[in-house]
C-alpha cells in the first residue's frame, strides 16, 4: 500500500484525528417525542490509535460512529477530521474523505448490494478511486484481500447470498480495506467470527495499524478483544460516555458502578468457572432513551445511588490521568 | 479477574428483570424423558451454484433429548445454520437436502410434512431466532406487528390479545418503552434490539425446542447474561429443547449440555461440556480452545490461529477435512475419511464422547502422538 499514509500519519503529528465535541443525535419517534440516541459526547482519537467503545445493546455506539464518519447529520456538536469539520466538506476534501474514512458494518448482509459478486464488491471502491493500474493488478489484488480475510480466489465470483454469515462479515472487511484507508469505524466486525478467523482478523487489524498507522474506532461486545485491541477503551450508557481510560485501566480499576458491572459479567470459557460464579445483575427496568428522567442516567439501577444522583447529572471528569468518569461518587 | 470486583453481589434469582413478565408454559411436556425431541440422521445439504455443488453438509447424526441444550461450534462456514435452517425445512432452491437425510421431530420426519403441518411445526413446536436478525425481519412491517402474526397463526387469540401478548413479550426481552417500540420498524431499532425482538418472536407461541443461531452476538455481556437466563429458565421449567449456535465459548461453558464441534460440514468432535473444555481430543478443538480471547492477553500481541484455510466445499477432501491445517496431518489423513473413536467419560453425563480423526488408529506413528500430546490444550488453562 502506498506510503503516503505513513507520510500523512507521521505529519499529523500528535493533533487528534478526530476530535468530536458536544455531539449529540436526536431521532423523531411516533407522537413528537424525541429520542436522544447521543447526548453530548465528546472525546478523541489520535492517530494511529485504536479507541475502543463498549457498553449497552442501544446506548448509541452504532449512531455515534456512524455520525463520526458523516453517515448521519448531528443535531448538534462537531466532528472534526485532520481539523476540518466533516459534515461542511465539499468537492475534492469530501471524495478524499469517502475514501481516508471507512466503516465496517454490524449487519454485513444489509450493507453489501446482493446483485454484486464479491470481486464487483471488493473492486468498486478501487474503482471509483483509481487504485490500480490494470485489470490484472486489480484482480490480483482482490485476490490478495480475500486471501488475507481467509477466503479464496475461487469466492470472487459467487453472490453475497451464497456465504454464511461469518463468511459474509469478512467480505465487509476486505471491501474496507480495499481503498487503504486511514480510519475504519468497526462496528462489531468480529462478533460474527469463529475464534480463530477473529484471531486472524484481529491480527490483520493490528498488523495494518502498526506498518500502515491507521486508526480505528473499535465498536464491540467481546470485551476481553476490545481490551486487547485498544488502547482507550470508552464505556457508554444511554447515550453518553460514561467512563474513558486506557484499556489496561478501565479493565483493572473500573469506577464507574455500570463499567463495573460490565466487567463481573464478562463470561469466561471454562465450565467450573462459570457454574460457580457471581455476576452482579443490574436491578431496575432498563431506562429508555426517550423521555430521560433527569439526573444520572444509570440511577435506576444503580447499587449505590444516592439522592444527588435524582436530581444532578454528574459529568464527565478526569479523576486521575487519562481517567475519565461520569459518576458523583467516582474515587470516593 | 472479574470475579474479585464484585461490589455487591446479589443472587441472579431476584435481580433479573428481563423476564419479569414471564409465563411458564401451561402445556409442560410429560413424557419418557429418554425418547429424543428431535433426531438428525446422516443429513446431507448441498447448494448448486453457477461454481458448481456446494456441499454445506455433509453427512451429520446428532439428536436432542427434552430438556437438553446442545451447543453447536465450529469455522466460519462449517454448515451450523444450513443445519439450522434444515431442521426449520427452510431449504430452498438452489438447495437440496440430499437423498437418505433425516430429521425426526418426536419421531415425525419433518422432511416430508404436509403444508399444514409445517406450519404448526415452524414457529410453533419449534421456533428459531436467526443469525443475521435484520434480514428475518420483514424491514417493511412494524416489529409489533410481525410478533403478533406469528402469535395469531399458532394460537386463537384476538387481535387485541395478540398485541397485548406481543407488547408483553417485548417486555420479557428488555425493550423498554414496549408500547412505543410496537409500532416502530425494524431499521429504528438497535443491532440488540433487533436480535431481541426475534427471541421474543421464537419463544412467542412456547416452542418444545428453540434454534438460537448466534442469539446473543450483538448485545453487551450484562444483556447477554439475562438472555441466556431467560432461555435456561425456558428449559428448567418448561423443558424446553434448545440448539445453541454460538462462537462465544464462554456463553457455550456456561450454558450447554453437550457440544458438537463442526468442521467443513461435518461434525469432527462430539461430549459434554466438561468433557470438551477439559478433556478435548480432537486437534481441530485444540486450536479452536487456542483461540479463545482471553483477558490475559498483553495489548496487541499477535494471537495464535489456524495456519491456511477451510477447504473449498465445492471439492471438499476425499479423507479428513482438517487435513491441509493440521499440525499432525499423516499420509492415511489426506487419503481416507478418518474413523470415530469413542472415549469413555467419567460419569454418566460424560458419556458420549467422540472424535474424528487418525491420530487415534492402533498403527498411528508414535511420533505423531508424541507431538500431538504437546500439542494438546486444554480450555480454561490459566483462567483459574
Ligand atoms: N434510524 C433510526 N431511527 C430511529 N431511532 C433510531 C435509529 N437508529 C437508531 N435509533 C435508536 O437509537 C438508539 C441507539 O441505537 P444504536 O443503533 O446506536 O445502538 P447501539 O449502541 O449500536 O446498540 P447495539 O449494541 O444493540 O447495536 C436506539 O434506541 C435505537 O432504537
Ligand atoms: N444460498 C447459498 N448458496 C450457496 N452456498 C451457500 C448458501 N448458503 C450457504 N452456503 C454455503 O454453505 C456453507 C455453510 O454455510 P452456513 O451458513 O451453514 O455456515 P455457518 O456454519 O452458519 O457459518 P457462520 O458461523 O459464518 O454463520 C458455506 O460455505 C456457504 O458458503
Ligand atoms: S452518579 Fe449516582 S446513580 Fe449515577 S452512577 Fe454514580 S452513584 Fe450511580
Ligand atoms: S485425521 Fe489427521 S489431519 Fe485430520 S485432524 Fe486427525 S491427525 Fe489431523
Ligand atoms: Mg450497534
Ligand atoms: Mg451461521
Amino acid at each position: 500500500m502506498s506510503n503516503e499514509v505513513e507520510k500523512t500519519a507521521a505529519a499529523a503529528g500528535t493533533k487528534p484525528l478526530l476530535e468530536v465535541s458536544h455531539l449529540k443525535k436526536y431521532f423523531k419517534v411516533g407522537n413528537k417525542r424525541t429520542l436522544k440516541a447521543v447526548d453530548d459526547v465528546s472525546f478523541n482519537i489520535m492517530p494511529g490509535e485504536t479507541l475502543g467503545v463498549v457498553g449497552e445493546s442501544g446506548c448509541g455506539k452504532t449512531t455515534c460512529g456512524r455520525t463520526c464518519v458523516g453517515m448521519y447529520d448531528p443535531t448538534d456538536g462537531t466532528v472534526l477530521y485532520n481539523g476540518k469539520n466533516i459534515h461542511e466538506l465539499k468537492g475534492a476534501e469530501k471524495k478524499a474523505f469517502t475514501k481516508e474514512v471507512q466503516i465496517i458494518f454490524q449487519d454485513p448482509y444489509a450493507s453489501l448490494n446482493p446483485r454484486m459478486t464479491v470481486a464487483e464488491i471488493i473492486g468498486e471502491g478501487m474503482d471509483v478511486h483509481g487504485l490500480y493500474t490494470g485489470k490484472q493488478e486489480r484482480q490480483e489484488r482482490i485476490g490478495q484481500l480475500l486471501r488475507m480475510v481467509g477466503l479464496n480466489q475461487e469466492h470472487a465470483n459467487r453472490f453475497i447470498h451464497e456465504f454464511s454469515g461469518g463468511q459474509r462479515q469478512r467480505i465487509g472487511i476486505a471491501r474496507a480495506l480495499a481503498v487503504e484507508p486511514r480510519f475504519i469505524l468497526c462496528d462489531e466486525p468480529l462478533s460474527a467470527l469463529d475464534v480463530s478467523i477473529q484471531a486472524q482478523v484481529a491480527n490483520l487489524l493490528i498488523r495494518f495499524q502498526k506498518e500502515l498507522g491507521l486508526t480505528y474506532m473499535f465498536i464491540a461486545h467481546d470485551l476481553a478483544m476490545v481490551k486487547h485491541i485498544s488502547d482507550r477503551v470508552a464505556v457508554m450508557y444511554l447515550g453518553s460516555v460514561v467512563e474513558l481510560a486506557t484499556s489496561a485501566e478501565i479493565y483493572s480499576n473500573p469506577l464507574h458502578p455500570y463499567t463495573e458491572a460490565l466487567m463481573s459479567a464478562i463470561p469466561i470459557a471454562d465450565p467450573d468457572i462459570e457454574d460457580s460464579r457471581q455476576r452482579i445483575m443490574l436491578e431496575g427496568e432498563v431506562t429508555s432513551p426517550i423521555d430521560v428522567p433527569p439526573g444520572c442516567k444509570f440511577q435506576s439501577r444503580c447499587p449505590r445511588a444516592k439522592e444527588c444522583c435524582r436530581k444532578d447529572a454528574p459529568e464527565l471528569k478526569e479523576v486521575s490521568p487519562g481517567h475519565f468518569v461520569a459518576c458523583h461518587f467516582a474515587g470516593k | 479477574m472479574a470475579e474479585e470486583k464484585v461490589m455487591t453481589p446479589q443472587v441472579e434469582e431476584e435481580a433479573v428483570e428481563i423476564g419479569k413478565n414471564w409465563k411458564a408454559n401451561p402445556h409442560k411436556w410429560t413424557g419418557d424423558p429418554n425418547q429424543p425431541l428431535l433426531e438428525v440422521k446422516n443429513l446431507r445439504v448441498s447448494y448448486h451454484t453457477y461454481a458448481g455443488e456446494v456441499q454445506s453438509v455433509r453427512g451429520v447424526n446428532f439428536d436432542v433429548k427434552h430438556g437438553e441444550i446442545l451447543a453447536v461450534i465450529g469455522e466460519s462456514g462449517c454448515g451450523k445454520s444450513v443445519t439450522a435452517r434444515t431442521i426449520m425445512s427452510l431449504i430452498r432452491h438452489p438447495g437440496v437436502v440430499k437423498e437418505g437425510s433425516q430429521i425426526l421431530f418426536e419421531g415425525k420426519d419433518v422432511l416430508s410434512m404436509s403444508k399444514k403441518e409445517l406450519s404448526q411445526y415452524r414457529g410453533g413446536d419449534c421456533g428459531m431466532i436467526f443469525q443475521d436478525a435484520l434480514v428475518a425481519l420483514d424491514p417493511t412491517m412494524r416489529v409489533g406487528k410481525q410478533i403478533m402474526e406469528n402469535l395469531r397463526i399458532h394460537s386463537k387469540m384476538t387481535k387485541k390479545e395478540a398485541k397485548e401478548e406481543a407488547i408483553r413479550l417485548l417486555d420479557v426481552v428488555g425493550i423498554p418503552n414496549a408500547e412505543t417500540r410496537f409500532r416502530q420498524y425494524p431499521f429504528e431499532f438497535s443491532g440488540g434490539m433487533r436480535q431481541r425482538a426475534m427471541i421474543a418472536m421464537a419463544v412467542a407461541c412456547q416452542p418444545k425446542l428453540v434454534i438460537a443461531d448466534e442469539p446473543t452476538t450483538a448485545l453487551d455481556v450484562t444483556i447477554q447474561a439475562q438472555i441466556m437466563e431467560l432461555l435456561k429458565r425456558l428449559r428448567d421449567e418448561d423443558g424446553t429443547s434448545i440448539i445453541l449456535i454460538t462462537h462465544d465459548f464462554g456463553v457455550v461453558a456456561g450454558f450447554a449440555d453437550k457440544i458438537v464441534v463442526m468442521y467443513a460440514g461435518q461434525i469432527v468432535e462430539r461430549g459434554s461440556r466438561k468433557e470438551i473444555f477439559y478433556n478435548p481430543q480432537h486437534p481441530y478443538t485444540w486450536a479452536l480452545l487456542g483461540a479463545v480471547p482471553r483477558l490475559d492477553w498483553e495489548n496487541k500481541q499477535m494471537l495464535r490461529t489456524i495456519r491456511g484455510t477451510p477447504p473449498d466445499l465445492v471439492a471438499p477432501p476425499k479423507g479428513c477435512p482438517f487435513a491441509r491445517r493440521c499440525e499432525l496431518c499423516m499420509n492415511v489423513c489426506l487419503e481416507e475419511m478418518p474413523p470415530v473413536k469413542e472415549f469413555p467419560g467419567e460419569g454418566p453425563e460424560n458419556h458420549g464422547h467422540s472424535a474424528m480423526c487418525w491420530l487415534y488408529a492402533d498403527d498411528a506413528p508414535a511420533e505423531v502422538r508424541e507431538k500431538a500430546e504437546a500439542l494438546r490444550v486444554k480450555g480454561g488453562e490459566g483462567h483459574e
